[in-house]
């Protein structure tokens, strides 16, 4: 399983990639090998807020659904359209492939690092 | 998964590196190169499926005939030996115990195969209600199974066998030796929509067919296929499958199984007179297939609405890799059950709007 070491993850298996105010969120590499092929992505909407533990996105493959949950509270600032048509470009390249932008005030808290998703996953 | 029962296969499963689940109380097989590859491959060339799982009884004696043609929907006495049939095993209310397939080996002897997760249940059903006499065997334990599914599983299987499989006619079977295994039942049946063939192998030598059949299916396409694409190829048929479209509430009418009930037999059959009592008063909701607009898949239990009100539920759902389109089977009321008919489905809150379409959907 591929685990960059530069994101950060959660226990619900998504990468975080934190930018100054922003988060970009997606799911990890055994997120996508466990649910399969990925047939639809439900994103939220540019400008939505979200608080913190909600689910901004469901993930739908053939076999499952799954909820990607925003850690901070916050606004969505862009999602990934790209999905829209091929949701399968996360199975493909699930850390090229981010689902949503969210800006935040607050800090990020309760996400484990590289080495500790590795060790959880295994 | 310790208290799981395994099929003979199962070390060549885990070989293959299939992900295994539970399934009515067998670790199976779900995938192993994955759902959409492996049902492409079953349309396209042939899959080899473990179905060992399933149950058998035998049915024998001078008896068997009256026993079954009171049991069971289809017209068993017009079932000639070496040819299989499709039947429903209902119950006092007109409701299904089990769909089941008849294979006829002789004039008293037959054997009933029957979903995994009902083994037990139809056995005691059976037991007890078989005021003619017949005798009874569990032999679930005695015999594994395989379907080898798709257009060159003819190919594939008359390389394993002396029996003249290719002039089988849907739904013959003889016994022969297959992969070198004496005793095997060879028949031209199937789950998928695909031509092909299902093998019951004694247990005990069992074990080693699965390789060979993988080796000889290697020129042909062949690729081992697990339960998952199992289900999309069978959805993709509009194959019904117990515990969705079918169960102790649901007649085999509603379900459009109507060409293997045959209510004026004579003598009947066990939930006849109730399967015509719910059909003269019509109110049953009826079986549709439905085609989702968008990319959403519709589930098993999801609402089905018309204009705010609910008119059925969703039984069975997923998207069809050879369809390329979220597809389902559903039970509606009738007034909205015609081909075109415009549904609403609840998906998880937010709704999607499907079509009513014809089966099977390939």
């Amino acid at each position: 399983m591929n685990v960059p070491s530069d994101l950060q993850y959660t226990e619900h298996d998504e990468w975080i990639r934190v930018e100054g105010n922003t988060l970009t969120i997606g799911i990890s590499d055994y997120a996508q090998d466990q649910l399969g092929e990925i047939v639809h992505i439900e994103l939220p909407e540019v400008g939505d807020t979200i608080a913190s533990g909600d689910a901004a996105c469901e993930v739908e493959s053939v076999k499952a659904v799954a909820e990607v949950y925003s850690p901070v509270s916050g606004t969505v600032v862009a999602v990934n359209e790209d999905l829209d048509d091929e949701p399968e470009k996360v199975n493909e390249d699930p850390y090229g492939s981010w689902l949503v932008k969210i800006e935040t005030d607050e800090a990020l808290s309760g996400t484990m690092d590289a080495a500790a998703y590795t060790a959880k996953i295994s | 998964m310790s208290d799981l029962r395994r099929t003979p296969f199962y070390d060549h499963h885990v070989a293959a590196g299939a992900r295994l689940v539970p399934f009515a109380g067998f670790e199976m097989p779900v995938q192993y190169a994955g759902l959409k590859p492996e049902h492409l491959a079953t349309r396209a060339s042939c899959g080899l499926f473990d179905v060992s799982h399933m149950g058998e009884v035998r049915v024998r004696g001078p008896k068997a005939e009256d026993a079954l043609m009171w049991l069971l929907s289809n017209a068993i006495r017009r079932l000639q030996p070496g040819k299989a049939q499709y039947n429903a095993m209902c119950n006092h209310e007109g409701g299904v115990v089990d769909d089941v397939f008849v294979y006829r080996e002789g004039p008293e002897d037959f054997m009933v195969c029957v979903n995994a997760a009902n083994r037990a249940k139809d056995f005691q059903w059976m037991v007890d209600n078989n005021p003619h006499g017949a005798e009874l065997v569990d032999e679930g334990d005695d015999w594994a199974q395989v379907a080898i599914q798709g257009p060159t599983a003819v190919d594939v299987v008359a390389g394993l066998t002396d029996l003249p499989v290719r002039d089988f006619a849907r739904h013959d079977h003889r016994r022969g030796t297959f992969a070198g295994v004496e005793g095997c039942l060879v028949a031209r049946t199937g789950y998928t929509g695909e031509d092909g063939f299902e093998v019951f192998v004694p247990a005990t030598d069992a074990a080693p067919i699965w390789p060979a059949i993988v080796e000889a299916g290697a020129p042909h396409g062949l690729v081992p296929v697990g339960l998952g694409a199992r289900d999309t190829l069978r959805l993709e048929a509009g194959n019904c499958l117990y515990g969705h479209e079918l169960d102790a509430t649901t007649s085999p009418l509603s379900a459009g199984l109507g060409w293997i009930t045959k209510v004026k037999k004579p003598g009947g059959f066990i939930g006849c007179e109730a399967i015509v009592a719910r059909r003269d008063a019509g109110t049953d909701r009826v079986l549709v297939g439905f085609q989702v607009d968008g990319k959403r898949i519709a589930r098993d239990g999801m609402p089905i609405l018309v204009d705010d009100t609910t008119v059925g539920t969703v039984t069975s759902g997923t998207r069809g890799p050879s369809v390329d389109a979220p597809i389902g089977l559903a039970y509606v009321d009738r007034a909205h059950s015609e081909v075109g008919t415009e549904l609403t489905i609840d998906v998880r809150g937010r709704m999607a709007t499907a079509h009513v379409v014809k089966t099977p959907f390939i």
